[in-house]
């Protein structure tokens, strides 16, 4: 067992070395060496007056955003003797069923592109370089024939794979037994009940004021909205991600949202982020990526028939096609159970060979004409929705990209992918069931009865985080809140939430597909207040 | 019925109230739409339709019906109509227009040249024939730049094109001499000629226009009140002066309206106006979209103020209209246009409710069963706006009383939470049972 001290040591010397040669890095050492002209600088205690110059001069404070940032994303420290991928997800069954299930994207991918014969990878010709560059704006505008594609797997087809999860630890030889069972997830991992979330969310309580709940309407603004925002902007002010991730359990107001998240995320938009989506874009333009076709039916299937987000098309392109092409979404890989491998991808005639990453972690499958590949973040039937609420907050392409790789590679791919941690959709989805299960047990009895399994209808909503359920002004309260809070474990709270409160409508039907018209529409649902009824208002 | 001639409190029309309890439990209407606006009258409770010749009480009539028989009918007191004799003088653009110049001298005559300057919230416009002198001097001192033609009296997007250069106006005049179109009797006044806002604001690439509602139930004194929803209208492809450049020209083209930059309401999708401002406080924050909404607040008020003397007034009149504005990229709106007859048909099922709404609140405020006190600064979704001098909210504070930075009655894009006000606010029509 390390003791504290070592860990931390280890922790920061981690930290340092991904610092290292960052543009943060090159700045600080800039404003360090152009400081020493200054008349307060003086020899004799030259750190001390240095350090303060830069705490005066805000560069202190980037520094700290940069280690926090770090810090949220560091995988947890394991045993020195540990392969990194048994840290990253330390159940071994977990990590199997995840590589089989890349597996499986992957052989279904691969299926696809020989039954329509379209490459996985095709450099452009320049004309039609040319002509992208041109209308790179504007890729909304074309309508090309996407009948022949379909998605590579919907929310679903994941959920029979979780469904199908097995430990082999468990001893299964008491049979069938009620409890055996009760939910449709067949694993056991440590998930909170209300009184541990109680504990772990006292923002949310009664007696605390937030937004979502105290700038209603009628509530007059200076008992709580007046000073919260007040609050907020000075925290904008400071620019302290750690203070804007804790004022974002309160909600942000609309008008700081944007650059409070930015600030959560550290989203600094130097000219290395610049340059790499350039990078990116110009990657974009050059090859054609099977993948993009189904990026474009995807944004055509849902946010573009979305009545607020279909203004939004254009720019979703612009993100999704490039984020299929960035390799440094891989380094979060290495804490996801997933291990990325390399890849090559070669053109139809054999001889050109460009390095075209796809982003990684399925192990090798020789596909159609000679060409070897890895994927990586196979876009699956609604995944555009995780960047369209975004468009609401930021405008200019660079920065919205900064901003949704952050959250996916911090949340998202959490949603879409097999491990223990307590923010995948493994441990949410027990979760979900779990809370059903003792404080709706009637309700809970009632619908598996009429083969009408809680999770079947709740699990669209979690692994989208409610985007495209919600009505966009709740969507955003509920991510402040798992900004704030660091995890998604609100998001399972929510869907047993929104359960609770159609519970007598619920009741009623005879089912599964009454139960789905149920609560077909979540769009004037209130996010907060549910949630903190369900937290705070209920007996235990 | 019998009327009620001892003390009884005058209502806003100035006719004699009701005994409270008891409300013209029977009202007599027409309706010559066949949308929402019927279904809404169908719906009332003690409302019922007359027959061709009968005698009427309420009429929702279309402008043409107004033309031809307001002149010649006699109306009692009681009776309401959906229009203003005249309203065109605010809905036909050369009209418009012509009241907007001559309300913004007199303002600049009497207030100075900063107050004037308030009320340029419209573009350049000069009516055609008569003020095409003036227009050519115009336009030669803004060389490059664009105009936007507009018929007068016909509805958005027909007739309407673009051009940069003169001569095109030049082979327009010849073709419209040999066209037939010309039977309109106002036919000699029958174009303006408009700058064109290059630089709308975009969302996304797209541009969009604001639609809005305001109910008019008196020109003297000026009672008009602004509806909390309405929506942008985005247009369906993306906003580019290319597609001037390649297709500014021919009237006879019929491709040019299809491409045109100038906005479609048939094609493109809509957001309600609660998304747009709380996309734009996301995007600027609260204090620049509430001046923005105030700088909006101040179009309804001095368009409506510049034919005020103009329009005949009539205690029977009422008229819900349809403003269309324009914002630009530094955020400053624009009239583009009053409907004197906005749509009431619905595209779906949300525009649909949002519609019904709308009637429904306005049919309140006109309030034939009498259930109002004529003190109300807000009916369901309509906030009082300006009652011969402009409304406050109520203020919470003591600070604020007395002071000159007190905030205007108007929640365009805010909470409509209509239902809940309404029941508070309303007591049951007359000869329904309590609830």
């Amino acid at each position: 067992m390390m003791n504290e001290g070592s860990e931390l040591s280890v922790t920061i010397a981690q930290i340092v070395q991904r610092l290292k040669g960052t543009h943060l890095h090159s700045q600080l050492e800039k404003q360090a060496k152009e400081c020493l002209h200054r008349p307060e600088i003086r020899l004799e205690s030259i750190k001390e007056d240095v350090r303060k110059f830069l705490r005066a001069t805000g560069w202190e404070r980037k520094l700290q955003n940069a280690v926090y940032r770090e810090l949220h994303i560091l995988p947890p420290s394991g045993h020195p003797e540990a392969p990194l991928e048994h840290t990253k997800e330390p159940l071994a069954y977990m990590r199997k069923a995840q590589a089989s299930w890349e597996k499986r994207i992957l052989k279904s991918l691969n299926s696809m592109c020989t039954e329509l014969g379209v490459p996985l990878a095709r450099k452009r010709p320049v004309l039609e370089q040319k002509e992208l560059t041109s209308k790179w704006n504007e890729m909304g505008a074309d309508e090309p024939d996407l009948s022949k594609f379909r998605p590579v797997y919907a929310p679903k087809d994941f959920l029979e794979v979780l469904i199908n999860l097995k430990n082999p630890n468990h001893d299964h030889s008491d049979g069938l037994t009620a409890r055996s069972h009760w939910g449709l997830i067949p694993i056991s991992l440590s998930v909170r009940d209300v009184p541990q979330l109680r504990e772990a969310y006292p923002e949310l309580s009664l007696s605390c004021s937030q937004l979502g709940i105290d700038d209603h309407a009628h509530v007059p603004p200076d008992l709580f909205e007046s000073e919260h925002i007040r609050i907020g902007k000075k925290v904008v002010d400071e620019q302290d991600s750690a203070a804007a991730q804790q004022y974002s359990r309160q909600g942000s107001p609309t008008g700081l949202r944007a650059q409070l998240w930015a600030l959560i995320l550290n989203i600094t938009n130097d000219p290395e982020d610049v340059a790499h989506y350039e990078q990116l874009k110009a990657a974009v333009i050059h090859h054609d990526l099977l993948v993009d076709n189904l990026i474009y039916k995807d944004v055509k299937l849902t946010a573009s028939n979305d009545d607020y987000y279909f203004v939004f098309e254009d720019v979703l392109y612009q993100v999704l096609l490039c984020f299929s092409r960035d390799t440094a979404v891989l380094e979060h890989f290495s804490y996801n159970s997933a291990t990325p491998p390399k890849s090559y991808i070669q053109g139809k005639t054999g001889e050109e060979e460009f390095a075209v990453v796809y982003p990684p972690n399925v192990p090798l499958l020789p596909c159609q004409m000679g060409i070897v590949c890895r994927l990586g973040v196979i876009p699956f039937h609604g995944f555009s929705m995780y960047v369209a609420p975004l468009c609401f907050l930021y405008n200019e392409p660079c920065k919205l990209y900064s901003v949704f790789r952050e959250m996916y590679v911090r949340y998202f791919f959490r949603l879409h992918s097999i491990s223990s941690s307590p923010s995948g959709i493994v441990s949410l989805c027990l979760q979900f069931e779990r809370l059903l299960q003792i404080h709706l047990p009637q309700l809970f009895f009632h619908l598996q009865e009429i083969m009408a399994q809680p999770l079947r209808i709740a699990f669209k909503w979690m692994v989208r985080a409610f985007s495209g359920y919600l009505s966009t002004d709740q969507l955003l309260l509920l991510w402040d809140r798992i900004l704030g809070y660091d995890s998604l474990e609100l998001v399972a709270v929510l869907a047993a939430a929104v359960f609770a409160f159609r519970a007598e409508n619920l009741m009623e039907v005879t089912s599964l597909a009454s139960a789905e018209a149920v609560l077909a529409d979540l769009s004037t649902l209130k996010v907060m207040p549910l949630l903190q009824i369900f937290l705070f208002a209920n007996v235990i | 019925m019998s009327k009620s001639k001892t003390g009884g409190y005058k209502g806003p029309y100035g006719y004699q109230k009701r005994k409270d309890g008891e409300g013209r439990s029977c009202v007599r209407y027409k309706c010559s739409l066949m949308n929402t606006v019927l279904d809404v009258l169908h719906q009332r409770p003690g409302w019922v339709e007359v027959k061709e010749d009968g005698e009427w009480d309420f009429n929702w009539c279309d402008v043409g019906w107004l033309r031809e028989n307001f002149d010649h009918s006699y109306m009692e007191e009681h009776v309401r109509i959906c229009h203003f004799r005249n309203h065109y003088e605010l809905t036909r653009k050369n009209l418009m227009v012509k009241n907007l110049k001559r309300y913004r001298k007199t303002v600049e005559r009497e207030a100075g040249r900063l107050e004037a300057v308030k009320c340029d919230f419209f573009p350049l416009t000069f009516v055609l024939p008569s003020e095409y002198h003036l227009f050519v001097e115009d336009f030669k001192r803004s060389p490059g730049s664009t105009w936007i033609m507009k018929p007068v009296a016909r509805s958005q997007g027909k007739g309407i094109f673009l051009f940069r250069k003169l001569k095109d106006i030049m082979e327009w005049k010849k073709d419209c001499t040999r066209s037939d179109e010309q039977r309109d009797e106002a036919q000699v006044e029958s174009y303006v000629v408009q700058s064109y806002i290059e630089n709308p604001y975009l969302i996304h690439g797209r541009k969009f226009d604001l639609r809005v509602y305001i109910l008019v139930t008196s020109y003297l004194p000026l009672k008009a009140w602004l509806y909390r929803d309405g929506f942008a209208r985005f247009s369906n492809t993306r906003f580019s002066l290319r597609t001037i450049d390649d297709q500014y020209v021919h009237l006879t083209n019929v491709a040019v309206q299809k491409t045109a930059p100038v906005y479609n309401p048939e094609k493109g999708c809509k957001w309600q106006m609660q998304q747009l401002r709380r996309y734009l406080t996301a995007k600027h924050g609260t204090y620049v979209v509430e001046e923005l909404f105030k700088d909006i607040d101040n179009i309804f008020i001095r368009s409506l103020q510049s034919v005020q003397k103009v329009i005949i007034n009539d205690k029977h009149c009422f008229e819900l209209y349809g403003y269309d504005i324009l914002l630009d990229q530094d955020l400053k709106p624009w009239l583009i246009e009053v409907n004197a007859s906005p749509s009431l048909t619905a595209s779906n099922q949300d525009d649909y409710e949002m519609k019904y709404s709308l009637i429904e609140d306005t049919l309140h405020i006109v309030d034939m069963e009498g259930r109002l006190t004529g003190k109300e600064k807000r009916v369901g979704g309509f906030d009082l706006m300006w009652n011969d001098g402009p409304v406050f909210r109520e203020n919470a504070g003591l600070e604020t009383l007395g002071s000159p930075f007190q905030t205007a009655n108007t929640h365009l894009g805010g909470v409509n939470d209509r239902k809940k006000q309404l029941r508070q606010l309303l007591k049951p029509f007359p000869g329904q049972k309590k609830v």
